[in-house]
This record gives C-alpha cells, sequence and structure tokens, in this order.
C-alpha cells in the first residue's frame, strides 16, 4: 500500500489536496512549497510539471507553467528536487502533467524514477485509459504507484465503472465542464452531478477539482466527496513571491482554507 | 466523392497500404490523446462519423453545394509557361477559384453538415492564415449558425484582410496571447473553448490535425481534389494519375486531398512541402519533418518541433499557414516511411516563386501555395513527367506582404 491508499484508509472526509506549479513562483521553492503545505495541514500535495501547451488548464496555470519554464524548471530537475524533499516529509505527492512530457523522458523509465525518487502517483489527463490499460498497468501494480484518472459531468456510468477500476488511490472528479480556474462556486446542476456520482458507490474514494478556491467552496465540495482539490486559487496567492515570502503565505493559504485562524 | 476508399489502386504486393487503423493510427502517428473532458464529444464524432458522411442525403447535400456554392469541380490547368520553364507538363489543380478562395471551404461544408446532424448550435474554429477561418465563418452564415474563430494575435496582424472578411460574415474572432500567438496557440484556445462548451458546440478543425477521427475526417472532406484530379487527367491525357503531385502542408490539409486517390499508387510521388522560413538551422523555421521529433501535438502522437523535455517550440514562417510546430500524422506516416519526400521552402525562395506565377501564369498564389512552386527547384523529374502541383490558395491575403517586396522584382 503507497501512501495516497494508506491515506484513504485513515481518513475519509475532508482531504485537502493542493496543487503548484514546479518552478513558480521561483526555480528553487519546490521543497519549501511542499513542507509548508504539509504544516499549513494539506493531506496531498499535487505537484505540476510546467508544459509549454497545458490544453486542460485556464490562463492562471498557463501563465504559472510559462514562468516556471522561464525560470529553468525541467523534468529531470523536479526529478531531483523530489529526492531532496521526500526524506522531509511524509505527505503523498502526486505529479501532475501531460503525456508528451512523459514520453520524450522515456514512459517506463519515468514511471520507474517516479518511484525511486517518493512520488506516489501521476495524473496524466491526456493519457489514454487504454494505453495505460495496456501498456503500464501491471508496471504500475509492480511499482505500487498510484494513477487517477478524471471524470466529468459528460462522463458517463460505463466509463466511470471502467476508470474505478483501473484507478489506483483517488478518482479526480471535475467539478464541471471547463478548464481549470475557470469558475467560482458551486451550482444546482453540479450538486446533482455529485449526487448521481456518490450514488454509484465507487470503490475509489473521489476528489474535486476545478472551482475550488476557499473553505466554503472546500466545505461543500467535502460534502460529496472525500475531499478536494485547489490549484489555481493557491497559484494566485504564490504569484509575485520572493522565496523566503513563500513559506509563510503557503502555510496562511492552507490555514485558511480550513478555516483555522493564523 | 462516390469513390473515397483508399485502397482503390492496386498495390504492388511488398507495399503496405496507407490505411487508417480503428484507433486513429497511421502505422505508429495518430491516436487521440485528449484530456477527459473532450472525450464524450470525440468519442461520439469517432462513432458517428463514416455513418454520417456516407448517408445518401448528407452526399446529396454535400455534393450539391460543393457544385453549386463552392463552385466545384475546380478545373485542372495546364500551366504551358510553367512548363517550358522547368521542362515538364505541370498541371495546376485550381483550388484557389473555390468560393471564399483556398481549399479549406471543401472540409468546413463537410463538417457543417457534420454539426447539424451532431445537433450542435455553436461552431468554433483556430485559423492561421485566417482561410479556414473564413471558410467557416462563411458556412456558418450559410447555416445560421453562430461562429467563433480563434486566431493568433500576430496572425490577426498579419492577415488582416481575412480578419476583416470573418468579421462581415459576422464571426467573432478570438485573438490567442499566449506562446507564439500563431496557428499553435490559436487551436490550444480553441480546445479549451471546446472543453468549456461541451454540449453545443461543434469544434470544426481545419486540418488533418487533432485527435482521431479529426484527420481521417479533414482527409475525406479533402480527398474530392484527388478525385477530381483522376478524372482531370484522365480527359486531358488519357491517363488518370500524374507522375508527381506537389503540395504545401503546414497541418497539411490540402496535401492530404490532394494526394488522397494516389496514396497506395506507387507510381505516384507525392512531394510535401514544408516551410523553412529563415532557413532549416537558423533557428527561424517549421520545416517539421527535418527539426521534429515524435510526440503529442494537439492530440495525435505526430512528428514536431520541442525540446529534448518535450516542450512544444515556437515554430517560424512568413506564411501563417504553415507556421505550425507540427504536421498532420498522415503526413508523418508518409515522410517517415518514405512514401512522400519532404522539401523544405524559405521564405525568400517562396516569395521569388510568389513572383514568377504572377508573371509566367498570371496567377497570384497565397503564400502557402508559393511554398509548393518552389518545389520545382529542388527536385528532380523527367521531360516526360506529368506534374500535377496543388494551387490551394489564391494571393489576395498576401498583398500587403507582396507589395512590400514589390521593388525587388521591379521590371
Amino acid at each position: 500500500m503507497n501512501r495516497i491508499q494508506q491515506l484513504f484508509e485513515q481518513k475519509k472526509s475532508d482531504v485537502l489536496n493542493i496543487y503548484f506549479t514546479a518552478g513558480f513562483p521561483n526555480l528553487h521553492d519546490t521543497e519549501a512549497i511542499i513542507l509548508a503545505l504539509e504544516q499549513g495541514g494539506a493531506d496531498l500535495v499535487e505537484i505540476g510539471m510546467p508544459y509549454s501547451d497545458p490544453l486542460a488548464d485556464g490562463t492562471t496555470i498557463q501563465e504559472s507553467s510559462m514562468t516556471a519554464l522561464e525560470n529553468g524548471m525541467t523534468l529531470p530537475l523536479l526529478l531531483e528536487q523530489i529526492a531532496a524533499v521526500r526524506p522531509k516529509t511524509t505527505v503523498p505527492l502526486v505529479l501532475m502533467g501531460y503525456f508528451n512530457q512523459v514520453m520524450q523522458y522515456g514512459e517506463e523509465r519515468f514511471f520507474r524514477q517516479c518511484k525511486e525518487v517518493g512520488v506516489d502517483g501521476v495524473i496524466l489527463p491526456d493519457m489514454p485509459v487504454y494505453v495505460y490499460e495496456e501498456q503500464f498497468r501491471s508496471l504500475f501494480e509492480t511499482l505500487d504507484l498510484g494513477i487517477s484518472f478524471l471524470i466529468t459531468p459528460q462522463t458517463n456510468e460505463e466509463r466511470i465503472r471502467q476508470v474505478d477500476a483501473l484507478t489506483r488511490g483517488f478518482i479526480y472528479m471535475v467539478s464541471s465542464s471547463s478548464i481549470t480556474g475557470a469558475k467560482s462556486g458551486i451550482s444546482e446542476q453540479q450538486l446533482a452531478y455529485f449526487n448521481r456520482v456518490q450514488a454509484l458507490q465507487l470503490q475509489h474514494p473521489r476528489l474535486i477539482g476545478f472551482g475550488i478556491s476557499n473553505h466554503d467552496t472546500f466545505s461543500t465540495a467535502c460534502q460529496y466527496a472525500q475531499g478536494a482539490i485547489i490549484g489555481s486559487a493557491f497559484i494566485k496567492a504564490l504569484a509575485g513571491l520572493q522565496p523566503e515570502q513563500v513559506p509563510a503565505a503557503t502555510v496562511a493559504f492552507v490555514q485558511a482554507v480550513r478555516g483555522v485562524a493564523s | 466523392m462516390q469513390n473515397t476508399g483508399m485502397a482503390n489502386q492496386a498495390a504492388p504486393a511488398a507495399f503496405a497500404p496507407i490505411e487508417i487503423d480503428e484507433r486513429g493510427y497511421y502505422g505508429e502517428f495518430g491516436g487521440a490523446f485528449i484530456p477527459e473532458m473532450l472525450y464524450p464529444n470525440v468519442e461520439e464524432l469517432r462513432e458517428r462519423y463514416l455513418k454520417i458522411m456516407y448517408e445518401p442525403n448528407f452526399q446529396l447535400e454535400f455534393q450539391q453545394l460543393l457544385h453549386d456554392y463552392v463552385g466545384r469541380p475546380t478545373p485542372l490547368y495546364l500551366a504551358e509557361r510553367l512548363s517550358e520553364r522547368y521542362g515538364a507538363r505541370i498541371y495546376l489543380k485550381r483550388e484557389d477559384l473555390c468560393h471564399t478562395g483556398a481549399h479549406k471551404i471543401n472540409n468546413t461544408i463537410g463538417q457543417i453538415l457534420m454539426a447539424k446532424r451532431l445537433g450542435k448550435t455553436r461552431i468554433i474554429a483556430e485559423t492561421g492564415a485566417g482561410q479556414h477561418g473564413v471558410a467557416t465563418a462563411t458556412v456558418c452564415a450559410l447555416m445560421g449558425i453562430e461562429c467563433i474563430v480563434y486566431m493568433g494575435a500576430v496572425d490577426i496582424e498579419r492577415q488582416a484582410p481575412n480578419v476583416a472578411r470573418m468579421k462581415m460574415l459576422g464571426a467573432e474572432v478570438r485573438p490567442a496571447t499566449s506562446g507564439s500567438q500563431t496557428l499553435k496557440d490559436a487551436t490550444n484556445e480553441a480546445i479549451r473553448d471546446w472543453i468549456n462548451n461541451p454540449e453545443n458546440t461543434h469544434y470544426i478543425i481545419g486540418s488533418v490535425v487533432g485527435p482521431h477521427p479529426y484527420p481521417d475526417m479533414v482527409a475525406r472532406f479533402q480527398a474530392v481534389i484527388s478525385e477530381e484530379i483522376q478524372w482531370q487527367l484522365e480527359e486531358h491525357t488519357g491517363r488518370n494519375h500524374p507522375d508527381l503531385v506537389i503540395a504545401c502542408v503546414g497541418g497539411g490539409s490540402n496535401a492530404a486531398g490532394a494526394y488522397y486517390h494516389f496514396l497506395n499508387d506507387q507510381r505516384v510521388r507525392l512531394i510535401a512541402v514544408e516551410a523553412a522560413g529563415k532557413g532549416v538551422d537558423s533557428g527561424h523555421s517549421a520545416a517539421t519533418s527535418v527539426l521534429g521529433t515524435k510526440g503529442i501535438i494537439h492530440g495525435s502522437r505526430t512528428l514536431l518541433m520541442q525540446t529534448e523535455d518535450g516542450q512544444i517550440v515556437e515554430p517560424y514562417s512568413i506564411s501563417a499557414g504553415l507556421d505550425y510546430p507540427g504536421i498532420g500524422p498522415l503526413h508523418a506516416h508518409l515522410i517517415s516511411t518514405g512514401r512522400a519526400e519532404a522539401v523544405s521552402i524559405t521564405d525568400d525562395e517562396a516569395l521569388i516563386s510568389a513572383f514568377e506565377l504572377a508573371r509566367t501564369e498570371g496567377i497570384i498564389p497565397a503564400l502557402e501555395t508559393a511554398h509548393a512552386f518552389s518545389a520545382l527547384n529542388k527536385i528532380k523529374f523527367r521531360h516526360s513527367d506529368i506534374i500535377v502541383i496543388n494551387l490551394s490558395g489564391r494571393g489576395d491575403k498576401d498583398l500587403a506582404m507582396y507589395v512590400e517586396h514589390l521593388p525587388r522584382f521591379a521590371r
């Protein structure tokens, strides 16, 4: 059982996953952000591998990715940074990126390297489900590496069940039809979708992402899933900060989401 | 388009036929690498596109519009002075005479009819040179459907006449301001729009790029070009195939259409002409087949210009329609298997060819198309060869650029 699975064994609700783009706002903030997120009360940390053409992401994450790439972030450097921080924290680490980055690194080499440096799971939104199933599933099982697939309001039940069967860790439940950071607040329609999926009684926990930005939306999302994911709102909170300002701002952000007075 | 099967010509035994498999691959290129948010729409299209496009009433409406509205068949013209100059029999397939001035409308007519049958009420498109944007705005006006066209901010500047045409046709032109602010970025924005509007919107992709089934669907709509070349050439010469077909390739839709019925006929050499920009090794180029490596762009596995770390490189070409860091998966397959020969042409060579065509044949080509003509200086052929050049678009949109260079070509 890897750290993600252990987390969901121990914690069935209010699981907070926070996303940040590696190399943003500064090239070497990765370690400080991970440690501060854990200190502030995040249960999971999702690390974005900055990409030149992030199709599923809105303006905020696109711009943070451009900054990160301009800062000099690369996949080998990110893996080094993760290897360095891993002994200092037990928080589960999930890498999110686009399949082309992984292809260029070499898929199998990348997944093995993830395991070696202490990454617990990956999210590759544009990797086809059948590609995972046919080419990488057995490797993930051998490595005990987590994998999350996305479901959306348009995903039909058959496909949700297929995703549930392949997931290792949690299901990434996209809250609405949108790119990241597009909307705020939760609508009636979304609640109907949350209820519909909840009624399916899936075997894996769900985290709701896209449009979750603060204490209120996080709390609402947690009523319909085991937890939620915040990305763009945190990126906005980090924008323009100097390295020495990053830890305090990170702790304060997480505490505000948790509703803890700092 | 009665005959759209790819294997309509008998192929020699040793030759692996060019065909697309169930998952949308030509050899190792193609597929559908898309986030889940796009999956239901792309999957619906994949399941239905062939069924819809070969329904008799679809074909009737499609063929009628191509004939009455687009003005097909377009002429196949024997360019005598050009033939004399280059020492071969050179025919020009006059796609520049299509309504809206380029081949792009063959595909947009097909896709708007497809969108109607899928029950979609809103159309989005990307555009580089603006030809696909104009062709999309045109069919949306024709059908009374809302139209939004994404266009790189740089391209909005350099292709102003087409921006004005799109607006006059009632389309909204939205600038893409990320990256190099060209075709790649316009495509990214269109894809994001589709993610945000999954229920009512159809995305009319303008080239043989994107996730399966787009490359195959667009190629089939453009296949009317090679279908006409077959019978027109038969009328002209008594045989239904040329020795060479030359076409420019950005994403590759006009090339796909001009090659389609000859893909499995090895008697026909296929010449794919790419934009070298300021030179293949200048760092300002869009010669994907030379500079590209295998990877994923806009949902398809193909050849693209990228760094070792898998970041997509900003391309460059004087021609907005060729200024794209990838190439359709069909072309990646044709070039990497040796079925098609790739030729790279610089900005300057293309400009020279544009003026040459204007003054030997009285035809002002689009800058994209001018690249195809430059290939005549780069490839070997025999005096007896019959060459078809796909004259994919006319040059009105590029007049400002041509006027700038007029002093060089003063008589």
